[in-house]
């Protein structure tokens, strides 16, 4: 079952396209790694998608429901992990946990449970009740994943999660998204290519807003008749033609 | 009901900062005694308990624009927002829970400013319930004014027009610390046109009992406020699309 679905998606701001026209198909319990440059269009992507940004044209399907005509069921189902750490600072972490259980549709006694189960699943315990400006950077980095992961959402983009990690907590990052392929549709943006390569199903690579290819990195590296997926990705964002 | 986990979330977030406290209670106190002790050692009656706590009041309440402001600005420009932004919640439940957990805290503040000023020898009566009904629409007022400036401007711009400036603003055209129909002429007249005046001249009307006194200044604070909350939701409404692009 497909779990997105864009038709021709497009952003433009003033005299510039950020997404040009994506028409993308993710299946529903995937885990597709959107790559690119910097400016390619992943994050605007991104935000189109959780109906952060309305688009310019072109629409997106998620489990069924439109992001224009209906993105009080698309927000339902979703959840993200922004860019850069998303959390309450003056609040726990408890709090910032049971705070997005609640906004999400779960009562107290559920928030709680939900809750306990993340800090337990997050390694977050000796920091459960500290406020979150007091925690460390990879404590509250690992937080801000496990408030998108509390909803329990059946779509869940993921921009940049490693970002500012270091090798270990990344490592321990990767072991959690690992447990979650196949069970929740996931979009991660990254521009670490072993992430993209080691996590996703297939690879979405982007540039200048448009999709320049997308498959595994098996496949990208053979279409692009290169030896490491680094390597294709150069070729490929380099490339001026689009090659799907 | 999801504004009030949002709320309730907010409320922590200002009454967690030691800093919020220290300015919302601890200055306008400090100011109501220093007042106090000048009266206590002069000979003419310049801050006479009656009148200065109501002002005191109302300076206090300037501080809740503060707290709100900087809040909002904060969030804005946090990643925490867009989190909040792709949840379901809606422009009602972020203008709720803002503006909700604000209310029992100027309510409180002007509680404790009431409280401190018996000990100064305001007296204890229903006149002082009264005046802290008629505060409402002040307490509303500075809300509204915070929802606005912290939708408009970033947090430290925030600290610099509703910290320094709307302060001092509802200080000196209050009437707080000097009538200001003794200076007359055009400070006379704009602080007329503008609502801190009337808001004093209210809580002081309510706590001498000159109950026929109250509305035609309330009216001027319940204007101002409506006309600010209703800019504020409206300036919050396109800056929350705005900011989500």
């Amino acid at each position: 079952m497909i779990a997105i679905q864009t038709i021709r998606l497009t952003k433009q701001y003033k005299d510039k396209i950020a997404v040009d026209a994506l028409d993308l198909s993710i299946d529903q319990g995937e885990l597709f790694a959107l790559l690119g440059v910097n400016g390619a269009g992943k994050t605007t992507t991104i935000k189109m998608l959780s109906c952060l940004t309305t688009p310019t044209s072109g629409d997106a399907v998620l489990l069924g429901d439109s992001i224009l005509s209906n993105p009080k069921a698309v927000k339902e189902k979703i959840n993200l992990s922004p860019q850069e750490t998303a959390v309450a600072d003056n609040l726990t972490v408890k709090e910032n946990l049971e705070l997005i259980a609640g906004i999400y549709g779960c009562d107290k006694k559920t928030a709680q449970r939900n809750a306990a189960e993340m800090i337990s699943a997050f390694d977050l315990a000796e920091v459960a009740n500290m406020k979150v400006k007091t925690a460390s950077g990879g404590m509250q980095r690992r937080l801000s994943i496990a408030m998108a992961l509390i909803s329990d959402p059946q779509i869940l983009f993921l921009d940049e999660p490693t970002l500012g990690l270091d090798v270990s907590a990344r490592r321990e990052l990767w072991s959690v998204i690992k447990k979650l392929k196949g069970k929740i549709t996931i979009i991660l943006t990254t521009h670490y290519m072993e992430e993209a390569e080691k996590l996703s199903d297939r690879i979405g690579i982007m540039a200048k807003g448009r999709m320049k290819a997308v498959g595994t990195s098996a496949e990208l590296i053979s279409r692009t008749k290169t030896n490491t997926f680094e390597d294709a990705f150069i070729v490929l964002t380099s490339e001026a033609e689009v090659s799907k | 009901m999801r504004f009030l986990l949002f709320a309730s979330r907010n409320q922590k977030e200002i009454l967690r900062d030691p800093l919020n406290l220290a300015f919302g209670i601890g200055f306008p106190l400090v100011v109501l005694l220093l007042l106090s002790t000048i009266q206590a050692n002069i000979p003419v009656s310049l801050f006479e308990i009656e009148k200065l706590a109501p002002g005191i009041a109302v300076f206090g309440l300037s501080f809740i624009s503060l707290f709100s402001g900087t809040l909002i600005a904060k969030d804005r420009s946090s990643s925490l927002m867009m989190r909040l932004f792709a949840s379901p919640l809606t422009a009602s439940d972020f203008i709720l829970g803002y503006a909700l957990p604000l209310f029992p805290m100027a309510i409180m503040q002007s509680v404790v400013c009431f409280i401190v000023s018996f000990f100064l020898g305001l007296p204890m009566n229903v006149n002082v319930m009264l005046a802290l009904l008629v505060l409402v629409p002040t307490a509303l007022l500075f809300i509204g004014i915070g929802l606005l400036a912290g939708s408009i401007f970033t947090d430290k711009q925030v600290g610099g027009i509703c910290g320094a400036l709307l302060t001092n603003l509802s200080a000196w055209l209050s009437g707080t610390w000097f009538d200001v129909n003794l200076v007359g002429g055009s400070f006379k007249t704009i602080a007329y046109l503008l609502p801190f005046v009337h808001a004093v001249n209210a809580g002081k009307a309510a706590i001498a009992g000159d109950y026929e006194l109250i509305f035609p200044d309330l009216w001027w604070v319940i204007g101002y406020a409506l006309g600010i909350l209703i800019i504020a939701i409206f300036v919050f409404k396109k800056k929350m699309n705005k900011d989500a692009v």
